[in-house]
């Protein structure tokens, strides 16, 4: 029988890997905010399978909404990429330094 | 009558506005008439303050014309005390200052500043005015400041000269020093009377006089030495004596007129008033008057000597104000009061004579002031000659003189005083400085007088042929200035000396009241001349001192210079003015400076700026130098700080 902590097990393996993609990707920031994707995926699942386990769809609701933003902030994210790469012809992680104090 | 002294006191100071700030759209004439015709209106309303007080028989009057300010008690006012003694130093004041603001027509004819000076001098008048008519201490200390500026402003009136900002910087430190005394000298008056008024003052001086001060704490002090002896430092400032007279020589290098009216015959009496003014307070305190007499009868003796070796013609007329300036304490000291207030104002005359002939001779010279460049002046200018004639003979007490009248009276009065008894040591101090002070008065006037009028012309060539006597804006104040300087004392003696002209501004007590002894052998002015000519030695030494300048400068010339060369040790020491100069410009002035450095390099510079605000400035630097490292700009390193710390958080949240 499958049970909500297998659930949450995968969960936090997929928000693990999200991360650590944020941390060890020094090259692509397209790479990045697929990441970002992927953290907001974990969390769905989480949702998800607390909704089943608790008998509550609020959960489910939820995670169309969620969903719908992270469309949303992708688009917005791409857009800013594009122009980002416009402007500095690179969308190397590592040249993004000008916050460097 | 207060319509009347309010006119005396502020004509002078719209006079004064209007020559000093509308200078320009009234011009040249017009700033010297304003001057000269309100000094005039204050001199001839002052005459009429006198006649009412003293012929017409008016009381002293003695009211407040305006509350400063109240401050727990202490009442600021504006006040006048009008009595004789106020009379008759506002018409010696308005007088002089009057006669030189007309000689200041002919002197200052050609100088760029002409409406400045004559706003200065009238402002002077006013604020001298304001000093001698107050009737509370802090007007008093206005007055008393007020001059010092106008005096700092004139000695530096050329102020594109080095040596006259010099001067003036001097001046006005040394007379710090004394202001320094006189304000605590009131702040005393303050604390044991509550009161800034004079009569509360005199009325509670002998509460004073039983009061005990720890100055230094586990010594008792008498309340009354302590305030009199600090108020005179004020007069020792003001009045230039000893230690604290090194600022008038070198007073000088302002123009004459005002070397003449404040640094001679107004002033520099200031003190002399003061002290006067105060002798209710003075008469308490033995030891004050011991310590007026002592520092009167130095500066009277050595000041004297001085004079001898100086060669500028108005240093060597300065050095004799110091040493009247002496005598006049002297008389303080032995609680000769009115005796000083006769010679301030018969001084005040043949000074202010003596000053402007200096001037005289100076214009006709082309402003040479050397006296070994000049000589055989009679033939060239007989007017100047001849007043200053007068002038020396006053100053040195010729029989007849004003100057012999409120000399030998003073010299009587110090030979009777009480210190006889009380203190032999200081009564001889004082009884030998003023006898050989009157050889060395008539030594050094005489010198200066033969010098310029007499013997072989040592002037060169092309002064020589401009020689001429002075305009008449010049020589009229100095005949005006002559009559006086011959007839005052002969006429003012007995009133003022023994016919109790100052009524109470002036209070001796009984044991020392010198003058009603001198008094007892007094019948008359004439009888006067014939008592000093059998019984003191004073008129002898005065004609010994003459006839030795005669013999040293006209006879034998090459003596002096051979006594110098012989003497070379004392010349020295008189040539280098006892080396006071030395010791304060070296000693307290360097060393003020040393201490200033001091603390500019070290208090300033290292701690103030190096440590304090720059230093601190720097270790944040340092510390934010280190901090931003951390600020790498990459994007992960951010997101996983974010991560760690929201990690750690979680963790704390759980288990803790």
């Amino acid at each position: 029988m499958i049970g909500l902590q297998h659930y949450l097990t995968v969960s936090a393996i997929l928000f693990a890997l999200a991360i650590v993609g944020i941390f060890i990707n020094r090259r692509n920031l397209i790479l990045l905010l697929m990441c970002i994707e992927l953290m907001l995926l974990a969390v769905n699942f989480n949702f998800i399978a607390f909704s089943r386990y608790l008998g509550d769809e609020t959960g489910q609701v939820f995670v169309f909404f969620i969903l719908t933003v992270a469309a949303a902030e992708a688009a917005i994210g791409l857009a800013i990429l594009v122009v980002l790469f416009r402007n500095r012809r690179s969308i190397n992680v590592q040249e993004l330094d000008t916050m460097k104090g | 009558m207060e319509n009347i002294h309010l006119t005396i006191v502020f004509a002078p100071l719209v006079a004064a506005i209007v020559a000093g700030l509308f200078g320009k759209q009234v011009g040249r004439a017009g700033a010297h008439w304003i001057t000269i015709l309100s000094v005039g209106l204050s001199f001839i309303l002052s005459c009429l303050v006198l006649k009412h007080l003293y012929w017409d028989g008016g009381e002293a009057q003695n009211y407040t014309l305006y509350t400063w300010a109240v401050s727990d008690g202490l009442r600021m006012e504006v006040g006048f005390l009008v009595d004789r003694l106020t009379a008759l130093m506002m018409v010696v004041v308005t007088f002089v200052s009057w006669m030189v603001h007309i000689y200041t027509v002919g002197y200052m004819h050609d100088d760029p500043g002409y409406q400045r000076f004559f706003s200065y001098i009238s402002l002077f008048t006013f604020a001298m005015l304001m000093l001698v008519m107050s009737n509370n201490f802090l007007q008093l200390f206005f007055g008393w400041e007020a001059v010092g500026l106008v005096s700092y402003l004139l000695i530096g009136f050329w102020f594109k000269r080095e040596t006259a900002i010099f001067a003036n910087l001097k001046a006005f430190l040394v007379n710090r020093v004394g202001d320094f005394g006189f304000i605590l000298g009131i702040a005393g008056v303050v604390m044991f009377s509550g009161s800034l008024d004079y009569a509360t003052v005199f009325a509670s001086s002998e509460f004073i006089a039983n009061q005990q001060i720890e100055v230094i704490p586990g010594t008792a002090w008498n309340a009354m030495t302590v305030i009199c002896i600090l108020l005179f430092i004020g007069a020792m400032g003001k009045s230039a004596q000893a230690p604290l007279h090194v600022w008038l020589p070198d007073s000088m290098e302002g123009p004459t007129p005002i070397s003449a009216l404040i640094h001679a015959a107004t002033m520099v009496t200031a003190g002399i008033f003061m002290v006067a003014r105060m002798s209710p307070l003075y008469e308490f305190s033995e030891t004050a008057l011991a310590v007026v007499l002592t520092i009167g009868a130095i500066t009277a003796f050595f000041m004297g000597l001085l004079g001898v070796v100086q060669n500028d013609i108005k240093r060597v007329v300065a050095y004799s104000t110091l040493s009247q300036l002496g005598y006049m304490t002297v008389a303080l000291g032995v609680s000769a009061y009115s005796a000083a207030i006769f010679h301030l104002m018969t001084h005040a005359f043949f000074k202010a004579l003596l000053f402007l002939g200096a001037g005289s001779v100076i214009i006709a010279m082309h402003h040479e002031q050397d006296i070994r460049k000049m000589g055989g002046l009679r033939k060239y200018m007989p007017i100047t000659y001849w007043t200053a004639v007068v002038g020396t003979l006053a100053l040195i007490g010729f029989p007849g003189t004003a100057g012999f009248f409120s000399k030998d009276a003073l010299i009587e009065a110090v030979k009777y005083s009480h210190w006889a008894e009380t203190d032999a040591l200081v009564y001889w101090i004082a009884y030998l400085s003023v006898l050989l002070g009157v050889f060395v008065t008539a030594l050094y006037s005489f010198r200066m007088f033969f010098l310029v009028f007499h013997g072989e012309e040592r002037m060169d060539k092309e002064t020589k042929s401009h020689l001429h006597e002075t305009p008449w804006v010049v020589t009229a104040p100095l005949i005006l200035l002559a009559i006086p300087s011959l007839v005052i004392g002969w006429i003012t003696i007995e009133p003022v000396l023994f016919g109790g002209f100052f009524g109470e501004a002036i209070s001796v007590t009984t044991g020392h009241d010198v003058l009603v002894q001198v008094g007892e052998t007094f019948h008359g002015s004439w009888n006067f001349i014939i008592h000093s000519l059998t019984a003191g030695p004073a008129v002898y030494l005065a004609l010994a001192g003459a006839a030795t300048a005669w013999f040293l400068y006209l006879k034998r010339p090459d003596i002096p210079a051979s006594i110098a060369t012989k003497f070379s040790g004392l010349y020295d020491l008189l040539d280098h003015k006892y080396y006071f100069d030395d010791l304060y410009i070296k000693g307290f002035a360097a060393g003020g400076r040393r201490i200033g450095q001091f603390l500019w390099s070290k208090g300033d510079e290292l701690i103030i700026d190096g440590i304090i605000v720059n230093g601190t400035a720097k270790q944040i630097g340092r510390f934010a130098g280190i901090l931003r490292r951390v600020q790498t700009g990459y994007l992960y390193h951010y997101a996983f700080a974010m991560f760690f710390g929201l990690t750690l958080i979680l963790a704390w949240l759980l288990w803790a």
